[in-house]
């Protein structure tokens, strides 16, 4: 059994935190960099970038209470490259992208990925729409995209697992994992499961 | 003879795989046409949703909307005028020009939402085809319809409407709304109505658990909603859809007040851009809806903040002044 850590600075964590719960696991809610060191995996949710880039220093910089002595998105960082495996969906896979286009906003940035925020237009074209993923079986995935990023370019360590609209949706680069879809707002573990699985 | 069998064979294998094929590529070709899904509950419950622990913003242009997210907000509400301003300057307040309402889409990279007087569908579908990611069905502006709610069924982005108690969240559900919010008394600064709602709402939710099954019958009938979702919530224990505080916020503790009896997220309207260094309170704000259940960290970002909106309070406002009787 597994303790996972879903990124609780804001966003849909506690739909992540029930499908972990679900799949017999642990899932506890991080809001401070302390609070990393007792997980096997982090979850970063759907959200807004911006919003969160905002909310990932604010323990770090506390004057009055005892602080952070790192940032929580260094920190991660830093667990990262020790071999921490994280899942950013939708928001996360921009939080963890090297690049944003047209952005300078606050990321983690170690997945060699390059994203375009809200790539397909407004709410009214969010979808959802069954797409086939051969890594997670033959039977097709729904996937919904809300005001969805796309994946735009991948870097030569990055294992493109499902193409769609002329980018891609779904791709992983050693530990890390992205899609840009929302698993957690679906009954379908799967994607849950194949996160699990490289922990 | 043989030979020719064996000729017919290979033709009829032919033929068929060609048919086999053929068949499979219309179905693949069919499947992805046909499983493209918009507008369903599901996709528009799910953009509120993203929107938890968040803070939505009022603001009338660009440039507050681009203040509102560099500090933070989750989202920006576009209306023509904040309600504290509506409330002074009195007249019919309207959906916003959609000038105003196209430049605060071009300014942010966040979700914006605007407003649509109660009933008024018209206005709510210029603002599905300006592009904004939800429409705010708001009492603060002046009702264009004092029978009906908007049928927000018949639209492909998400509506979220204001409630008092359980039963007027469950009616506005069941015409189609994808996100609740409290009907706190906007524009005054006083918290009291949006905490009256938002135990409404939560405390009912809780005996509602607590009934026998033959006691929801009556309980659906006080409380003038559909019995489907009222056996739904009582199986379930919460809403089908987010629901935010809003309506009087005007300080990082008031965020942390609703945040503590359980709503998802909330809204802050007049108590931003009323008050003397938007900014920096509108970041407070923001950390204290994320840092809700730590008081230390509520106590360090109230400090130092500058004046609050002035306010009115509640209870000194006349029955005619109430705008939570609108539209229930």
């Amino acid at each position: 059994m597994s303790t996972i850590g879903v990124l609780a600075l804001q966003g849909d964590f506690r739909e992540h935190i029930q499908k972990i719960t679900d799949l017999g696991h642990t899932a506890i809610e991080i809001r401070r960099t302390s609070e990393i060191d007792s997980i096997d995996g982090l979850i970063i949710p759907g959200g807004e970038s911006t919003t969160v880039a905002r909310l990932e220093k604010v323990t770090s910089e506390l004057k009055t209470t005892t602080s952070d002595s790192l940032p929580l998105f260094d920190a991660v960082k830093l667990a990262i490259r020790n071999g921490m495996p994280v899942w950013g969906t939708c928001m996360g896979s921009i939080i963890l992208a090297k690049d944003i286009e047209g952005s300078t906003q606050g990321r983690i940035g170690l997945m060699d990925i390059s994203v375009r925020r809200n790539a397909f237009g407004p709410q009214r074209v969010s979808s959802q729409i069954d797409l086939n993923i051969e890594a997670l079986g033959i039977q097709s995935y729904p996937c919904i995209f809300i005001r969805a990023p796309l994946f735009i370019q991948a870097g030569k360590d990055v294992e493109v697992i499902c193409e769609y609209k002329g980018g891609f949706v779904m791709a992983a680069e050693k530990k890390m994992l992205a899609t840009a879809f929302h698993p957690e707002l679906t009954n379908d573990l799967r994607v849950h499961k194949y996160f699990l699985e490289m922990i | 003879m043989l030979r020719i069998t064996n000729i017919k064979k290979i033709y009829l294998n032919f033929i068929c795989f060609t048919l086999l094929f053929s068949i499979l590529i219309t179905m693949s070709n069919t499947a992805i046409d046909q499983n493209i899904q918009v507008g369903t509950d599901t996709i528009k419950r799910a953009l509120p949703a993203m929107l938890k622990g968040g803070v939505i913003m009022d603001v009338v242009n660009a440039e507050q909307a681009k203040i509102a997210e560099d500090a933070g907000a989750c989202a920006v509400m576009a209306l023509e005028r904040v309600p504290s301003d509506i409330r002074a300057d009195g007249g019919v307040a309207r959906m916003s020009d959609p000038e105003l309402i196209i430049g605060i889409i071009e300014a942010v990279s966040i979700p914006v939402m605007a407003k649509a007087r109660i009933g008024h569908f018209v206005e709510a579908q210029i603002l599905e085809s300006l592009g904004v990611d939800c429409i705010d069905e708001s009492e603060v502006l002046t009702p264009a319809d004092d029978e009906n709610h908007i049928d927000k069924t018949l639209f492909t982005i998400p509506f979220v409407c204001g409630a008092r108690n359980l039963g007027e969240a469950l009616r506005r559900i069941s015409e189609g709304a994808a996100m609740i919010r409290t009907k706190g008394e906007a524009g005054t600064g006083d918290v009291i109505e949006a905490v009256r709602h938002a135990r409404a709402i939560l405390g009912e939710i809780r005996k509602l658990t607590s009934l026998s099954k033959d006691e929801r019958f009556s309980f659906a009938k006080n409380i003038g909603a559909p019995l489907s979702l009222v056996n739904e919530i009582a199986d379930s224990g919460k809403l089908p859809v987010v629901n935010f505080a809003a309506g009087g916020l005007a300080t990082p503790a008031d965020a942390a007040l609703l945040m503590q009896l359980g709503v998802d997220g909330v809204f802050v309207g007049s108590g931003i851009f009323k008050s003397n260094n938007p900014a920096k309170r509108a970041a407070a704000i923001v950390k204290a809806t994320t840092y809700y259940n730590n008081p230390d960290i509520l106590a360090e970002v109230s400090r130092g903040l500058g004046i609050a909106m002035f306010g009115r309070s509640a209870a000194s406002l006349a029955e005619s002044e109430l705008l939570a009787n609108r539209g229930i």
